[in-house]
């Protein structure tokens, strides 16, 4: 892991606006060494895909609370997928119900991490899996 | 969340304690502490129902009036949150308090596609007038008033709580709606804005000039506190945020030619009742006093009645845990004797549910019943601020006292909260604290039971309200069906007239009730401010 660190594509899609874990999840990423690059809110996963190219992040890490991390995680990953991005690593937080976690993971998503995931679970895994 | 910090030695006996506005507690206090402090009982208290209010706004304080109670409600489609408010009613609930789904908070209709999924998922969907004809049918309209928790289109919501009124009867003097109306907070903490701040802040000044003129039983705006609060800020920038937002709010009516007087009066507050419980009540205590001085001191107001800081104290949602959810209902017990013993006038409760799905008829219920176990039960209503006088808490509220002007000092120095705002120093600042509480509950500094200690068994799940595509689908057909029955040219020549009045910067008010009255649709009027005023950036704080 010695040289370039680690850039991450911390992003709030959907109408919600409860940023309080998008956050508080970029400080510790940060405070872990990591480059964080925060969107903001109302993101469209359009918008998402292309500040992931433009930024050229190793990982996008999504925050959703809304429910409706499935529909989302599935457009991403296959935008991604027509962009050439498979090296990038995709995390999701948030309000996550167990039972969606092998869902997400078979759409391709390799890190779910839902509210009250130490940071240390999240870092570490990030750091573990992103491809150099 | 939202408690204190305790050092200990190795015995375990406690040598310090902080609270999170940054007071140190002693083991003990004694009349020696009162004098450090300065304490004064006419000029630091006074009786209750006089200046400067910190025992409270009425002489007789709940012995004279129990609180009212206004539990947040609002579900779907508009017939279900009709059947919610008449069962709230029925349950001795005095006040409603509407919530509104995503997209209506937004600004788009039903059929907008970035709609989809989300339409009633959060909240009652409103495209137009229809729907809250339908949302507000058979309640008293002059003697239940109603929280609109709605912020960025707050001024339609406004005007169309005006145009159902005066369809079913009531006359706009007799109505009396509060919507939330802050979108300072909005950027701070909740994320619900849409246009940029400089405009967002004149749609607000027009919503108070208007309520001033025509709707005088209206509260234009109510500051919250609390979604700073929730947002991760401790109880001393909950407080000095919102009053200083709450100035800007002031400042902005003022440079229209007219006096804080003129309309202070109306505004309301919104704050958090969630952590320590002394920290709490010296909180409200505090805050009555700060803000009749914050009056008086920079806008001259000298009415008795305009100088009371009046508003909802209510339980927070984030002191409330998915683990162990039972113990929310304990929680809330607390919150509510902490709402009490601070003086609120205006209660309301996370149920305990709500840590992880949208509340049952029967938590919600709960919830009342814990609030009127507190009021009718237990004892709240012998005798006014009963903890007055105590060492401990007249040294704490003088201190949290000083908490909070430094707080507000700060932000004047920034010259003042829409620069605050504007820059991201504020979100910085509380996104800064939410940090350093959620890095404190995992290193085990503060304490949360069921969560980072007495913690057993499984987590409770969370439940997503299931997404009913059904109903949504229904909404949509309807809002077609009414788009085809409405007048276009009633239409065209209402949305005409109103971005008028915005591109001249007149007040917006009128224009929009006649919109409302012509079945314009919520997403129709939200385009026309969006092409006048734009929308919003936020400002990067990382």
């Amino acid at each position: 892991m010695a040289g370039k660190r680690i850039r991450i594509l911390v992003a709030k899609p959907g109408l919600d606006g409860h940023d309080r874990g998008a956050k508080v999840v970029s400080f510790a990423l940060r405070d872990a060494g990591m480059e964080v690059i925060y969107t903001g809110l109302h993101q469209t996963v359009d918008k998402i895909v292309q500040a992931a190219i433009e930024e050229d992040v190793d990982v996008i890490g999504l925050s959703v609370m809304s429910g409706a991390h499935l529909p989302i995680c599935e457009k991403l990953i296959k935008k991604m997928r027509d962009r050439d991005m498979d090296d990038v690593l995709v995390v999701v937080g948030g309000v996550i119900p167990k039972k969606d976690v092998p869902k997400l993971r078979s759409l391709g998503v390799r890190g779910v991490f839902p509210g009250g995931t130490p940071f240390d679970t999240a870092v570490n895994f990030i750091r573990e899996n992103v491809k150099r | 969340m939202g408690v204190a910090k305790y050092v200990k030695d190795k015995k375990g006996v406690i040598t310090d304690v902080e609270y999170q506005s940054g007071i140190h507690v002693k083991p003990l206090y004694t009349p020696e502490d009162l004098k450090r402090v300065g304490f004064d009982y006419d000029r630091d208290l006074g009786d209750s129902g006089d200046f400067p209010f910190t025992r409270g706004i009425h002489p007789l304080g709940y012995r004279s009036r129990a609180w009212t109670t206004r539990q947040y409600t609002g579900f779907g489609t508009p017939e279900e949150t009709n059947e919610r408010f008449k069962l709230m009613i029925g349950h001795g609930q005095t006040g409603l308090n509407v919530a509104f789904d995503l997209p209506t908070q937004m600004g788009y209709d039903s059929d907008h596609e970035l709609a989809e999924g989300e339409v009633g998922r959060v909240g009652m969907a409103v495209d137009t007038l229809r729907d809250f004809e339908i949302a507000f049918k058979d309640i008293q309209l002059d003697r239940i008033g109603s929280g609109l928790t709605i912020n960025a289109i707050a001024s339609v919501m406004l005007a169309m709580y005006q145009a159902v009124g005066e369809k079913y009867g009531y006359a706009r003097e007799h109505i009396s709606a509060t919507p939330q109306n802050d979108i300072l907070k909005e950027i701070i903490g909740r994320g619900a804005w849409i246009f940029p701040v400089e405009p967002s802040v004149h749609l607000i000044a027009d919503t108070i000039e208007y309520s001033m003129k025509e709707l005088p039983r209206c509260n234009p705006v109510s500051v919250c506190g609390y979604h700073i609060r929730e947002s991760g800020a401790t109880p001393a920038q909950e407080i000095g945020y919102a009053f200083q937002i709450a100035n800007a709010y002031i400042d902005s009516v003022v440079r229209r030619g007219y006096s804080a007087s003129d309309f202070v009066g109306r505004f309301s507050f919104n704050f958090n009742v969630m952590g320590n419980l002394w920290e709490q009540v010296a909180k409200f205590r505090a805050a009555r006093k700060l803000w009749a001085i914050n009056l008086k001191e920079r806008y001259g107001v000298t009415e008795k009645k305009d100088l009371f800081l009046r508003g909802l104290f209510g339980g927070g949602g984030s002191g409330l845990t998915k683990e162990q959810p039972e113990n929310n209902i304990i929680r809330g017990a607390y919150y509510g004797l902490a709402a009490a013993l601070g003086g609120a006038q205006t209660t309301a409760l996370c149920s305990y549910d709500e840590a992880y799905t949208i509340p049952t008829p029967h938590a919600a219920l709960l919830s009342l019943r814990t609030l009127e176990i507190i009021m009718e039960e237990v004892g709240l209503r012998d005798t006014v601020d009963p903890l007055a006088g105590s060492y401990f808490i007249e040294s704490i509220t003088k201190e949290m006292e000083t908490k909070i002007r430094e707080r507000m000092d700060e932000i004047d120095r920034l010259g003042g909260m829409v620069n605050a705002v504007s820059s991201g120093f504020v979100q910085k600042e509380v996104a800064g604290q939410a940090y350093e509480y959620e890095r404190g509950i995992q290193q085990g500094v503060y304490t949360k039971v069921g969560v980072n200690k007495f913690t057993e068994g499984e987590t409770r799940e969370v439940e997503l309200h299931e997404y009913d595509p059904v109903s949504a689908e229904r909404k949509i057909a309807d809002l077609r069906k009414l788009k085809a029955e409405r007048s276009s040219s009633e239409v065209l020549s209402s949305l005409r007239e109103l971005e008028g009045a915005a591109r001249n910067r007149t007040n917006v008010m009128p224009f929009l009730v006649n919109c409302c009255k012509a079945y314009v649709t919520i997403g129709e009027i939200t385009d026309v401010f969006r092409q006048v005023y734009g929308e919003f950036t936020e400002p990067g704080i990382f």
